[in-house]
């Protein structure tokens, strides 16, 4: 519930920024399908966690290293705002100039997205596509005759 | 397949009905003008899904079933997929690289506006079509036969 609303907000927060692509997907798939997915991986197993009587010092351990390395990447982020930065001087400055005539889509998210960056896209795609494979083959529906 | 009637959600029901026409609209709309508005394949991908999700949540999964059944949404997802692949193995062929979309018409400009429109089609259809087979693969699970 909490994450649907957090979706909500987030994706209003995308549309005062003008990334409307970015808030569609945040709406639909943060807050419709995700919430749902939680709610029915919360039908399908059980409320509470098993306590477990383990160490967990190793685990906690792991995981603050990685995020103090994280968080140690993060100081080589240009400022915010700063013009200078990477992402304003570097390949961005060519799709913002040359795609009218290179690709000739006024929308210039499709056409970095698909046409400058279409391996990278191709590459999402099989990400989703592998998940959908990944879920029919874990939860898959033939399995309902002989079990359950 | 014998139509299911429900006594309660009346309001849940007459609402649906009228949103879910509009959404599945909307996502065709954001789908084939994703080249010059906000959108693409991926969200209109989504919100077709979501439309699908919201009849199957209110209306039951068994007539959601009836109309995407598994078969349908393993070919269409399979079939994105084949399309965006195939989309980079014709330019292949045309003699340009993979995934340029400059040769696969006469005018480049063209060529960039089949390219684009077909990959983003193949990312509507595998986007749609596994959403909603995740969506059904959990859904069933929780209901006990």
């Amino acid at each position: 519930m909490l994450f649907g609303i957090y979706s909500f907000l987030a994706a209003s927060l995308f549309v005062t920024l003008d990334a409307v692509d970015v808030a569609f997907t945040e709406a639909a798939v943060g807050a419709g399908i995700a919430t749902f997915l939680m709610l029915s991986t919360l039908a399908l197993t059980v409320r509470r966690e098993k306590v477990r009587r383990k160490r967990t010092v190793i685990p906690l351990l792991v995981v603050t290293t990685i995020g103090a390395a994280l968080v140690y990447g993060t100081f080589d982020m240009p400022y915010f705002s700063d013009s200078s930065a990477p992402q304003h001087s570097h390949v961005a400055r060519h799709y913002i100039e040359a795609s009218a005539e290179e690709v000739g889509v006024p929308n210039l998210v499709t056409a970095v997205l698909a046409s400058y960056r279409g391996y990278d896209t191709l590459g999402e795609v099989t990400v989703i596509f592998t998940a959908g494979i990944g879920v029919l083959a874990l939860l898959g529906y033939r399995k309902r005759r002989g079990k359950s | 397949m014998r139509p299911i009637i429900q006594p309660h959600n009346l309001v849940l029901r007459v609402a649906a009905k009228m949103l879910i026409p509009p959404i599945l609209m909307f996502a065709l709309y954001v789908q084939f003008h994703g080249e010059t508005g906000p959108g693409g394949g991926f969200q209109a991908g989504v919100i077709f899904a979501a439309a699908f999700i919201l009849y199957a949540l209110v209306f039951g999964i068994g007539l959601a079933r009836a109309v995407a059944t598994e078969r349908v949404l393993r070919v269409l997802a399979s079939l994105g997929m084949l399309l965006y692949v195939g989309v980079g193995l014709a330019s292949l062929f045309a003699g340009a690289n993979f995934l340029d979309f400059d040769v696969l018409a006469q005018e480049r400009l063209e060529g960039q506006h089949l390219g684009i429109f077909l990959t983003e089609l193949s990312i509507g259809m595998t986007v749609s079509a596994v959403m909603v087979i995740i969506f059904f693969a959990f859904a069933e699970r929780g209901v006990r036969r």
